[in-house]
């Protein structure tokens, strides 16, 4: 643990000192030349680009930008994209202030970093549902938006509630600082309603949907990804979490995962967005079990 | 100076450089722990820290004192429930066990001391904490208090035990004759004379135990449910607070530090740092009582 801490700290002061020098912050106005770059058009692909990337931020974008990161190295074996955690704000501060080349973000970027940083650029890489589950034993199946803000607000305690048997609810929660549990607040909680301290808490999307499966009468959310046969999804103003009622909009508790610039990509930055957004790339992402965008 | 006394030299200081080398990385990881965890002590404040109910670091709240309170009462929890189990192992296996049983019993016991924590945390979160569900109480869902004391009162079992077994079975046999001797029977030479000899061994046993339960952090994560409330008892009884779900220090740390920056993070050191104190404290307390024992016995 403090070793790691350790670690990222040091990784981060690296890119903060080499970074500082050369790239151009918030605030700055006109953009100097992308050193990284060889040729000054993205779009003459192929050509080969050298040097280094960072990339930096949200911990649910990071496994999936080290895999598109490692497609693309393979068709620029001279360049070299080094990915790092931090979470979404890392991300959004990291990019805005110029100390990485991009910035990952699991959530929307807020008003207030937009008019901290008019420069930043919000790519869409892929999206990620976050469905509602409950234990398989509950008899409830489907819930309004309005009813699951309520129950992990603590004001609906018992399924009866929700009309369902009498059972009391048992709230199942990531910790705080988590991804998934950002996204679910921005999405569902909204400003004023907070999940309930009375929660159990679990580390992991994994640990969550154990919980839920072996605990009567538990409801939580769970990545997308996480979805099986253990626990049962939970229709939300009528529509199952599945992809396709993600893709057409009918299921609504969907995040971005965010891909952040100063200013307009350019040179290898734009080579590596334009490769995640191509075919190759949104492969990956469906593979990963994330939803592509078109 | 002939060869033998030069090797004895070089010897002596490559085993006092390792004894330094320990010293140092104790007094490194501590120095490490509290210059990071200083900017919490200054921007939040000590008093804040310990006494604060509330730990939500999006609004820059953080009081730990749940996280105490929940480390407190799950170590409690296991010393009630491990000790006296570890303490009838250890007798039965130094007093009573024929050799071929002891031969079979100690390393099974032994064992359990090799089994990761991983593993505990399962146990508890797929047998442990159904079982404890079935005390019918409304709010009582398995996760808790009950179910973390279990757990640890497991895994603290093989430490006690085999250090009091050891503490018991060095109490000289002429002890044990001369209470026979003069007609004590088996029962009370072992509850007169051996256990009070035994007792600084054996207090110090219970003090290990207390450190690794105080440790303990991935197998709590699991059973303990993390959230951040101070236990309370769920009615009038309360001894229900012991299915009152909680944070352990530990477990803070580690639920959090991977997404923790600035003062969340510092105050996540200071959660450590605070730790640090109370084993310590316990660690301290434990050596003077031991201390003071020894020395009136000699007395």
């Amino acid at each position: 643990m403090n070793a790691n801490t350790v670690l990222r700290k040091l990784g981060l002061l690296t890119i903060l000192a080499g970074a500082a020098l050369v790239l151009p912050s918030c605030g700055e106005q006109a953009p100097a030349e992308d050193v990284l770059q060889d040729s000054t058009t993205a779009e003459a692909l192929p050509e080969s680009f050298t040097g280094e990337l960072s990339v930096v931020g949200s911990t649910t974008v990071q496994p999936l930008a080290e895999l598109l990161a490692a497609g693309f190295e393979g068709l620029h074996p001279d360049l070299t994209i080094v990915v790092q955690g931090g979470g979404s704000s890392v991300g959004v501060t990291s990019a805005s202030d110029g100390t990485a080349d991009i910035g990952m973000a699991s959530r929307e970027i807020k008003p207030s970093e937009l008019d901290a940083c008019p420069e930043l650029r919000v790519h869409v890489i892929a999206r990620d549902g976050i469905a509602i589950v409950t234990d398989p034993g509950t008899d409830v199946t489907g819930l309004t938006l309005d009813q699951v803000r309520g129950i992990f607000a603590g004001e609906i305690t018992n399924w009866s509630g929700v009309g369902g048997a009498d059972q009391v609810i048992t709230v199942v929660s990531r910790e705080e600082g988590s991804g998934t549990r950002a996204a679910f607040e921005e999405l569902v909680m909204g400003e004023e309603a907070v999940i309930t301290g009375d929660a159990i808490l679990q580390p992991s999307n994994g640990a969550v949907r154990t919980t839920v499966s072996i605990t009567p009468g538990a409801i939580a959310f769970l990545s997308f990804g996480y979805l099986d046969e253990t626990t049962a999804p939970i229709a939300v103003d009528g529509a199952l979490p599945t992809e396709e009622n993600a893709a057409d909009g009918s299921y609504r508790i969907v995040r971005p995962l965010n891909m952040l610039t100063l200013g307009e990509p350019r040179g290898a930055v734009a080579a590596w967005l334009e490769f995640i957004l191509g075919p190759d790339g949104q492969a990956i992402v469906a593979e990963e079990g994330y939803l592509p965008v078109n | 100076m002939n060869r033998k006394q030069g090797a004895d030299t070089l010897m002596r200081f490559a085993f006092m450089a390792s004894a330094l080398g320990s010293l140092l990385i104790v007094v490194m990881i501590g120095i490490f722990t509290f210059r990071e965890a200083l900017p919490a002590f200054r921007g939040i404040g000590l008093q804040e820290l310990l006494t604060g109910t509330v730990w939500r670091p999006g609004q820059e709240e953080y009081g730990i004192l749940a996280m105490i309170a929940g480390s407190g009462l799950v170590t409690l929890g296991a010393v009630i429930l491990g000790v006296p189990l570890a303490l009838g192992c250890a007798i039965f296996l130094a007093e009573i066990a024929p050799p071929a049983v002891r031969e079979l019993v100690r390393p099974s016991i032994e064992l359990l001391a090799g089994i990761p924590s991983v593993v505990y945390g399962l146990f508890g979160m797929v047998v442990l904490v159904p079982l404890v569900r079935g005390i019918d109480l409304p709010g009582n869902t398995g996760f808790g208090l009950l179910s973390a004391s279990m757990v640890l009162a497991i895994m603290i079992l093989p430490t006690i035990a085999s250090v009091s077994e050891y503490a018991i079975r060095s109490v000289p046999q002429s002890f044990r004759e001369a209470s026979l001797a003069v007609g004590a029977t088996r029962w009370e030479t072992l509850r007169r004379v051996v256990l009070p000899s035994a007792r600084s061994g054996i207090l110090s046993a219970v003090v290990l135990g207390l450190g690794r339960a105080l440790g303990e952090t991935i197998a709590m994560i699991m059973v303990i449910g993390n959230s951040v409330i101070v236990p309370a008892a769920l009615n009038d009884n309360p001894l229900t607070i012991f299915l009152s779900r909680a944070r352990t220090l530990t477990g803070n740390v580690a639920v959090e530090i991977n997404y923790a920056t600035g003062l969340h993070q510092n105050a996540l050191f200071a959660t450590g740092v605070i730790l640090f104190l109370l084993i310590m404290v316990m660690n301290g307390t434990a050596r003077a009582l031991i201390g003071r024992k020894n020395w009136e016995r000699r007395r």
